[in-house]
Parts: C-alpha cells; structure tokens; sequence
C-alpha cells in the first residue's frame, strides 16, 4: 500500500469520516441545531463528489488500476457509479428535510447512517474481490434495516425494519456460502483470477452451486422473484425518503456488483448460469408487472413496480455484451432519476407521516400543482419506456442486447409487459387529469420542487439527445468489455 | 493431507447450514430465527477455514474475521429492532407483525 493507494480511497475514507462525525455531532450539543444537519450532509455530499472525481486523475491514463493486492480499483465504470451514489444520496437528503422535522426524530444520526450506507455503496461500485464486495454490501444493508425502522414509534417502521433485517441477514448468508463455495473451487476471492481460474476448467457442481447461492444473494437485494417478498412491506413501511432511497441508490448498488461479478469473474460459464437468470428476470417482470395491476396503495404499486425493472435490468446481464452491459449503466441511471421524481410527489401529498398513498390522493392534482403533475406524467412514461423519454433509450439497449445474445424470447415478454406496466402508470395519469376531487393537499417545499426539476431535466436530456450520455457510459463500460471479448 | 479430510468439513457445514435454513423457516420467534441465520453464518465460516486449511492460505481466515466483525455488528442491529418491536406489542412472535399483509 502506497501513499497513491490512499489517494484512490479518498472519497471512501471522506465518506466514512463525514459520517463518524455527524454521529458525534449530537453529543457534542448540536441536537438543538437539527436543522444544520441538512447542510452539513449536503456539504459531505459536494466534497465526495470532487475526490471521486479527484481520484480519475490519479488514474487518469491507465485502463485500470486495481489497488490493495487487487481488492479495490478506481475505473470509469466505479467512478460512474459513485457519482450517481452521491447525486442520490444528496437527492434523498433533500426528500428527508420536511419528513424529519415533522415527525421530530434525530436528524444527525438520520444523515450519518446516509453517508455510511454511501461509503459502502461506494466500496460495492469499486471491488474487485469478494471480500471487499461483502462487506460494502453489508454496511449498506446494515444502515439500511436501521433506516428502515428510524420512525420507532410508528409500529409500521418497526415492523418493515424486521422484515427487511430477517430477509436480508439470510439472504446475506445464502451469498457468503456462495462465495465460500467459489473460494473452495477457485483458490481465491479476486474476480481477475476467478475468471483466469474458471477458463481452464470443466462445469462442476460445487461451482455451479457456489454461482447460484451467489445469484441469489444478490436477486435478493435487487428484489428480483421470487425473491422480492419483502420489498412491497419494507417500501409502505419505512420512512418514504427511505423507500426512495431503496429503491434507487441501494438498488442502483447491487447492479454495480452483478454487472461487474458476473462480466469479470464468470463469463466462462455464461452458457450455464444465463438460463436461470433468464428465467428469474422473465419471472420478475411477469410477476411484477401484473402484481402491480391490482395494487391500490401508490407505494407498493411502486415497489411492484421496481422488482420489474429489475427483470428488465437483469437482460443486460443475462445478454452478456457490451450493448447489455451499456444498458445496464444508462438504464440504472434513467430509474434512479425517474423513481426519485416520483418519490418526491408522493412526499409532496403526504399529510402526516403515511399519506400520499393512494391513486385517490392524486386527483385533480394539475390544477392544485401543475409542474408536479407534468414531471409525473414524464417520469412515468420514462419507466414505461415510451419514446421521448429516457426510459426508452434504457431500454432500447437492454432488449437489443438481449436479441443480440439470443434471447429473443426474452426481449418479447419484455416488451408484452412494458406495455402492461403503462395500464397502471396510465391509472395514475387518469387520477391526476382527468378525476375531479379534492385528494390530497400539497406542501411543495423548495427541496422537493428542485429533486422534482433535476429530475425531469435528467430524464428529458437523456430521453431528447442520449448521445451526451451515452458516450460517456460506452467508454465507462469498456474495459469491462475488453475482457469479455478477450475470453 | 494428514488427518480429516477436507470433505468431512464441508458436509458437516452443508448440514449445518441446512439446519439453520430449517430454523429460519420453521421457528416463528425473532431470536430463533435469529439464532438460525447466525447457525448459516457460522457454517459458511466453517467452509473458509475448512478450504483455508486445503489451500494453506491465509485469505479463508481472514475473511472468517470480518464475517465474524459484521455478524456482530447485525446482532446488534437486529436486537435493537426486536426491542423496539416488542415496545410496540410485547411480542417477538414473528407472525403477529402483520400490519402489512406479508
């Protein structure tokens, strides 16, 4: 370890020391000042920002350079990720503001347990080996069940905070014994040498089951079927800024490690592993999809919502090229924006700590709040993926890739349902234009108006001239191509 | 190799494995089944030791340290959530959390 190996892991170390001292804040008598915390996160989020991007120059002509014995490395492909982490976190800071000091709970330790759960993301968007990929995913889990049930006195939190935590602790242990069983067969725990390991050697069962266990693992913190139980409780249940945060940034997380786990380490048994997440994702859009038909509860029409999207995203890996693996980068980034567009209007029509949270409370809102129902209808025809909008370059890339690959039959039942996504995004569309009613009142605060406006331009830039992005996602994913092609 | 064969381990972990999953499934109290996942956690660091020992590498244990650092570290997490949860209905009976339908 050199003094140019901790420059790599400053965002990371920056993160974590942000973090530590929101938590001492309060001890040191700043709980008077809750409303600081805000800034002072926001603050933490700005200066990530600039060492991610400080940390590309140190790296700045070199295709990849993994650090820490090749545990650790700073390439386009994390740096891409990591950004987009610290825009959500500072996004949902911004969602947290009028719920915290409404409901009068702590916001130092809110906003701490925030920046812990990025430094851990940021170490899931980085690893390259086991190791360092397991316990980023379990800083962010384990800040997650915390933030899950932060409401304790509604028994609603507490109750999708032990959810989220039995689920997720055991699905955790179903990932490590998959990473044991991968150890026990490759003799290491680097994605490089995995993948050198595996291209010399026959499928064996051990194997197959180390990937499997793995897969599953990592479907669960996608919500993926069947393992999406819990994300329809955990979504209603938990703090909403929190449900925003799930199912964006920790979501947007667990793609970065299965998109770079199975493009490095095991592209030598595609053939293998690409029918059983073929099946997975066509069971999460199908079940997903027409889960969500019959919901009236707009949050867990949401959550339905996002485990089929996570099918679709799971084409990009299944595709195995480098048109799934853009996919996966502008798709992830095209969600993230869209969910939290939404989140925010939904936050906007809370009336106490639960409200905004059925198709009612949306009616008639283009006369009470015109902008919030124009962003509405663009966020939710981005994640029905119709033309001008992001959505549908998103998701352009996933189906070509996944007829590219051969897949062709996974690319129709992804469109089939795209287009019955639309009926229930389109319910909510009705709701808000064409239903008289009084709903919901609006409190549209300023935070909420620019996560909203960020947002909308987010999802028009991309959706109106996705050459701007697309450029910069082809030379994020290419060096993990690189390799793919090489094999 | 001298003495227990590597194999001997990893079906004794399968097994123990296999019963923690059984815990999970089958018991309906919060430690129980909290009990149970620690059970999976700690057959799976039996596997890392087991293949640490074959290989005589140090990477098995040292990754048994950490996994064992953040076990710790879920107790404490899901402890504090059963707390809380018993507050609210002097229960930890998993089934009675049914506020939400499951």
């Amino acid at each position: 370890m050199t003094w140019a190996d901790t420059l790599l892991l400053l965002p990371e170390l920056i993160a974590a020391t942000g973090a530590s001292i929101l938590l001492i804040v309060p001890v040191l008598g700043g709980r008077a000042r809750g409303h600081m915390a805000k800034w002072a996160m926001l603050a933490l989020m700005a200066v990530t920002a600039l060492a991610v991007i400080g940390s590309t120059y140190a790296v700045a002509g070199v295709q990849q350079t993994p650090t820490f014995r090749a545990m650790f490395a700073v390439d386009a492909f994390s740096v891409f990720f990591k950004l987009l982490f610290v825009v959500v976190i500072a996004l949902v800071t911004l969602l947290s503001e009028d719920f915290l000091s409404e409901e009068r709970y702590s916001t130092w330790e809110y906003y701490s347990l925030l920046a812990f759960a990025l430094c851990g993301m940021m170490f899931m968007a980085s690893g390259v080996s086991l190791i360092t990929i397991y316990i980023g995913l379990e800083l962010l889990a384990l800040s997650s069940y915390i933030l899950a049930g932060y409401y304790k006195n509604h028994e609603e939190s507490t109750e999708a905070a032990m959810k989220y935590f039995i689920l997720g602790t055991v699905s955790s242990a179903i990932l490590l014994y998959g990473i044991s069983l991968i150890y026990g067969v490759c003799g290491s725990m680097r994605l490089s040498t995995i993948a050198a390991a595996l291209s010399t050697m026959l499928s064996n069962d051990a194997l197959m089951f180390g990937i499997m266990l793995l897969a599953a693992g990592l479907c669960f913190k996608i919500a993926a079927v069947p393992f999406h139980v819990w994300t329809p409780d955990v979504y209603v249940g938990a703090p909403t800024p929190i449900s925003a945060f799930l199912s964006t940034g920790s979501k947007a997380a667990a793609f970065a490690v299965f998109a770079r786990v199975f493009y490095v380490a095991f592209p030598a048994f595609h053939l293998d592993w690409s029918n059983v997440l073929a099946a997975i994702a066509a069971l999460s859009m199908i079940v997903g999809n027409l889960a969500a038909i019959t919901q009236t509860n707009v949050k867990r029409m949401l959550a339905y919502s996002s485990i089929s999207h996570a099918g679709y995203s799971l084409l990009g890996i299944i595709a195995m090229n480098e048109m799934g693996l853009r996919g996966i980068l502008i798709y992830t980034m095209v969600y993230v924006f869209a969910n939290l567009g939404i989140w925010a209007t939904i936050l906007m029509l809370r009336r106490h700590a639960y409200a905004g949270e059925s198709v009612e409370d949306f009616r008639g809102l283009h006369k009470r709040a015109p902008f919030a129902a124009f962003s509405m209808v663009v966020f939710l025809l981005s994640l029905g993926g119709i033309p001008p909008t992001a959505g549908f370059i998103g998701k352009y890339f996933l189906f070509a890739a996944a007829v590219q690959a051969g897949f062709g039959w996974l690319a129709i039942v992804a469109v089939v349902m795209s287009a019955v996504s639309m009926f229930y995004y389109l319910r909510l569309v009705v709701a808000m234009y064409l239903e008289e009613g009084s709903g919901a009142e609006t409190i549209y605060s300023p935070s909420l108006r620019f996560v909203t406006a960020l947002s909308l331009t987010v999802t028009l830039v991309v959706g109106f001239i996705p050459e701007l992005p697309i450029r910069q996602v082809i030379e994020s994913s290419s060096h993990l191509v690189g390799r793919v092609v090489q094999r | 190799m001298p003495g227990i064969p590597t194999n001997y381990f990893l079906i004794l972990s399968a097994i123990l494995f296999t019963i923690g999953v059984c815990g999970v499934l089958t018991r309906r109290n919060g430690i129980t089944i909290f009990m149970s996942i620690e059970l999976m956690v700690n057959a799976v660091n039996l596997t890392f030791v087991a293949y640490a020992r074959q290989f005589h590498s140090l990477h098995g244990l040292i990754f048994v340290f950490f996994v064992m650092a953040i076990a710790a570290a879920e107790a404490a997490v899901g402890l504090a959530i059963f707390i809380a949860l018993y507050h609210h209905r002097d229960t930890i009976d998993v089934d009675e959390a049914n506020l939400m339908h499951w």
